[in-house]
């Protein structure tokens, strides 16, 4: 019975879509009746709270594990623990795409609820917008992905879950990218909205920037957390694959990035109109091209848990009727936006059009990247594209952007002098320099793009840092900090992945118990091999003492875990992170002679690279702050943003 | 001009959404065609892996009969699950020569010890040079060689019970 609640209010969910778009576009024909337009504020809402709804109704079927609900049965087991039932609901492709649709009914409502900046027509307009996506996404669940589909005869137990995905980083990744692509949605229709009633500007961008902020945050945190999960719980050592699903996921958040400076220059300056919406777009493309590529299936990957061509096809349906639509509206409508603002060829816009430019050749080489082998297959190759091709092609071009993200707070709006930005510049530079010439005495071994990149990072760290020079630290803005430490944590997550590259030790050995193998400045003594048992799964336990010169030693225990339920083997590294890195263990097969393959790793200074995402993050969360911050207080744009 | 530059975008799109819709159309093919296949092997010459058997050259490969070349390594784990079944091709008759990829002797002949030895010649790739020449980017791999050294065929990952058959049949064909 509870299902069937559920299906219920999925269905009344969709109806009110339909009323939220029918009602925007009579509204904004027939501007003689203002009642239709007020309507649609309550509607966005009651459908905000109906999906909720919803989505609770599956949680719960899946807390008390109904077996007669055959999404629990497939994904769930009622052995498992709690916290992996509750995130078992979203960790498939019903529950994810309910969720998906959850998000954007919740922000669909949130707009209703709160946004005052831009005008009555141009709310509604985007109000509208955000109706007919979610419209598109109600049919794909209750036409193609019903969640609260029934088994009969209900089986006695559920399938599990994969085990690859039984961790806490699965609690939070999914929810986290989503309400990421969401953000996304919702920067999508106030562009469709501002471009169907000729209302491109600083109001318009100010109200979508607090949406792009947030998605954007989301977004930095799903791949910070999405490469640590892969770098530990794959065991592979690595923290970024260029796998599909990683692309699908950098691709928003390269677009989301550009998307956020242009904002920023047209609620600022007036300028970058046309190139916003047209960004705005592109950043929603790519995250349903990221959901479309996860859920078809048309890329292998260790992500795609739900292959289905059925619903590949569905997606992408739904994605040529809104990016089509969008565009078709974009080449129409875009003509009378007018020509905002101009500045000059050495200003702060011009270092932010350099850095969309520079992102938005990165976001290419990548989706050039990621679909090539589609391309291929279609004339009859198969190959697949790795790191050979992303890291200098993409790497090369994150590095101009590092460079150009340094220099650009450090230049006036409209118009600077060269001269002066070279003297405001100078320390970045010559630090940039120092690194530079010391790296290459120190370890001329190493590859170009990881000298290259430490060297950038110590520019961009001293930039980052150089818009606080002279100022009163206690004096200056909130979402000045934000940019501060943003940047600031692209140069630390560089730092990190440079010096990871150029100087990680890998060795791969056979060792008996009570034998020790060197790696980097550790030996790493195998002390026993034994079995263990948690609540779902048998493993082999590695005990290890890793010792560094005679300073104290430590213990790791890496196991190969056999999941019962269904059969399924992993491995679980173990990490030692220390305060210049980490020791990465991972147990092998045994071999004949007794001994054990181990595969153990020094990568100094690695974990930069996941605090740098923080820090990206964190900066990100305190602009959004000082942004409504300044807003409550109604102190407007400020110009020396 | 202008005009028509603001539908560039859109007709981007629509390249871009037909190759999506023909990569999800298009059925799955499980075969790999090589790039290789129908080529004359690269000439190398490898030294010997283990002082028991003998290094391989491309002569070797030109020897006038079909030769099965495996490429392996005795730190891959898949390699050692199909040794049992290149031991039952050279029960069969078929002439298997070998290219370790960055392997020790100590290794390999540990490697040969526990799981059989099914290789009239091992050659070393201590630098995988000889291995990215042939086209080949994994261990294991195994190519079919006809008697003048032109590939016939070329197998990605371990070989199963149920490839026997079509490796056979390649390698009759190839005489």
């Amino acid at each position: 019975m509870i299902a069937e609640i559920g299906l219920g209010l999925l269905w009344l969910a969709a109806g009110l879509a339909v009323l939220q778009s029918v009602l925007g576009g009579l509204a904004l024909k027939l501007t003689h009746r203002p009642d239709l337009g007020g309507a649609i504020k309550p509607v966005a809402i009651a459908q905000g709270v109906l999906a909720t709804c919803a989505f609770v109704v599956l949680v719960y079927l899946f807390m008390i594990s109904d077996m007669s609900v055959k999404l629990v049965a497939d994904n769930s087991h009622s052995e498992k623990p709690w916290l992996y039932k509750f995130s078992g609901s979203w960790g498939n492709h019903e529950g994810s795409m309910l969720l998906w649709v959850t998000i954007l009914a919740l922000s669909g409502g949130g707009i209703a609820l709160l946004e005052r900046r831009v005008r009555r027509d141009t709310l509604i307009a985007t109000l509208m917008a955000q109706g007919l996506i979610a419209l598109g996404f109600y049919a794909f669940l209750l036409f193609s992905s019903n969640p609260f589909a029934r088994l009969n005869p209900a089986p006695s137990d559920g399938n599990g879950l994969n085990p690859l995905l039984q961790d806490p980083g699965l609690a939070l990744h999914p929810p986290t990218l989503y309400l990421g692509y969401v953000g996304m949605s919702v920067a999508f229709s106030f562009a469709v909205g501002a471009l169907l009633t000729k209302d491109v500007g600083p109001a318009f961008a100010r109200a979508m920037r607090p949406w792009v902020l947030g998605a954007w945050v989301f977004l930095t945190l799903g791949i910070t957390a999405g490469s640590y999960w892969a770098y530990y719980e794959l065991g592979w050592g690595g923290w970024w694959f260029w796998d599909p699903v990683e692309n699908a996921s950098l691709m928003p958040w390269l677009a989301a990035t550009a998307l956020l400076h242009s904002v920023t220059v047209l609620a600022t300056r007036d300028a970058l109109r046309a190139w916003t919406i047209m960004l705005a777009v592109v950043a929603f493309s790519m995250s349903m091209i990221g959901t479309f590529l996860v859920r078809s299936g048309i890329l292998t990957s260790v992500h795609a848990f739900a292959v289905d061509p059925q619903r590949g096809t569905f997606i992408l349906a739904l994605l040529l009727i809104y990016i089509g639509a969008a565009l078709t509206l974009f080449a129409l409508r875009v003509g009378t936006v007018r020509e905002g603002a101009t500045f000059e060829p050495v200003s702060r816009e011009a270092a932010l059009v350099l850095n969309n430019l520079f992102l938005t050749v990165i976001l290419g080489v990548v989706l050039i990247g990621t679909l090539y082998p589609i391309v291929a297959q279609a004339m009859g190759q198969q190959i697949s594209i790795g790191p050979p091709y992303f890291n200098p092609a993409a790497g090369s071009v994150a590095l101009l952007l590092v460079v150009a993200m340094a220099a650009g707070p450090l230049m006036r709006w409209r118009r600077d002098g060269a001269g002066a930005l070279m003297r405001r510049m100078a320390l970045p530079l010559a630090l940039g320099a120092v690194v530079m010439g010391l790296v290459r005495l120190m370890a001329p071994e190493i590859s170009i793009l990881s000298w290259l990149g430490l060297s950038a990072a110590a520019l961009a760290a001293a930039g980052s840092l150089a818009p606080l020079w002279g100022r009163n630290l206690r004096r200056t803005p909130l979402f000045t900090w934000g940019m501060v430490v943003s940047h600031l944590g692209v140069a630390v997550a560089l730092a990190g992945m440079a010096t990871d590259t150029a100087f990680m030790k890998e060795r791969l050995v056979a060792v008996s118990e009570g034998e020790a193998a060197d790696v980097g400045p550790y030996s790493v003594r195998l002390v026993m091999v034994a079995p263990v048992i948690g609540p779902n799964w048998t493993a082999l336990e590695a005990t290890m003492e890793a010792q560094r010169g005679t300073s104290r030693p430590f213990t790791l225990k890496p196991q190969a875990r056999n999941y019962s339920n269904p059969p399924t083997d992993t491995s679980e590294a173990a990490i030692s992170t220390r305060w210049d890195g980490q020791l990465y263990a991972v147990l092998g097969k045994q071999n004949a002679d007794g001994s054990w393959q181990l595969r153990l790793w020094w990568k100094p200074w690695v974990t930069l690279i996941w605090l740098g995402g923080g820090l990206i993050a964190l900066g990100g969360v305190l602009s959004l702050l000082g942004r409504l911050w300044r807003e409550r207080r109604g102190l407007g744009e400020a110009t020396h943003a | 001009m202008r005009k028509l530059l603001l539908w560039v975008p859109l007709m981007v799109f629509a390249l871009f959404a037909g190759v999506l819709l023909r990569g999800l159309i298009a059925p799955e093919s499980g075969t790999i065609s090589s790039k290789m296949v129908g080529k004359a092997v690269p000439d190398f010459t490898l030294p010997a892996a283990i002082a028991s058997h003998p290094g391989l050259s491309s002569a070797d490969l030109k020897s006038g009969k079909p030769v099965l070349l495996n490429i392996f390594a005795s730190w891959c784990l898949p390699c050692a699950t199909e040794a049992p079944i290149l031991l039952e091709l050279e029960k069969q008759g078929v002439e298997i020569h070998a290219i370790a990829i960055r392997d020790k002797p100590e290794d390999v002949v540990a490697f040969l010890r526990q799981h059989g030895d099914p290789y009239a010649r091992i050659g070393s790739d201590v630098s995988s040079q000889v291995q990215i020449s042939l086209g080949s980017s994994g261990v294991p791999e195994s190519f079919v060689i006809d008697g003048k050294g032109i590939v016939r065929m070329q197998h990605l990952g371990d070989i199963r019970a149920e490839d026997v058959p079509k490796i056979l049949a390649a390698l009759k064909a190839a005489e």
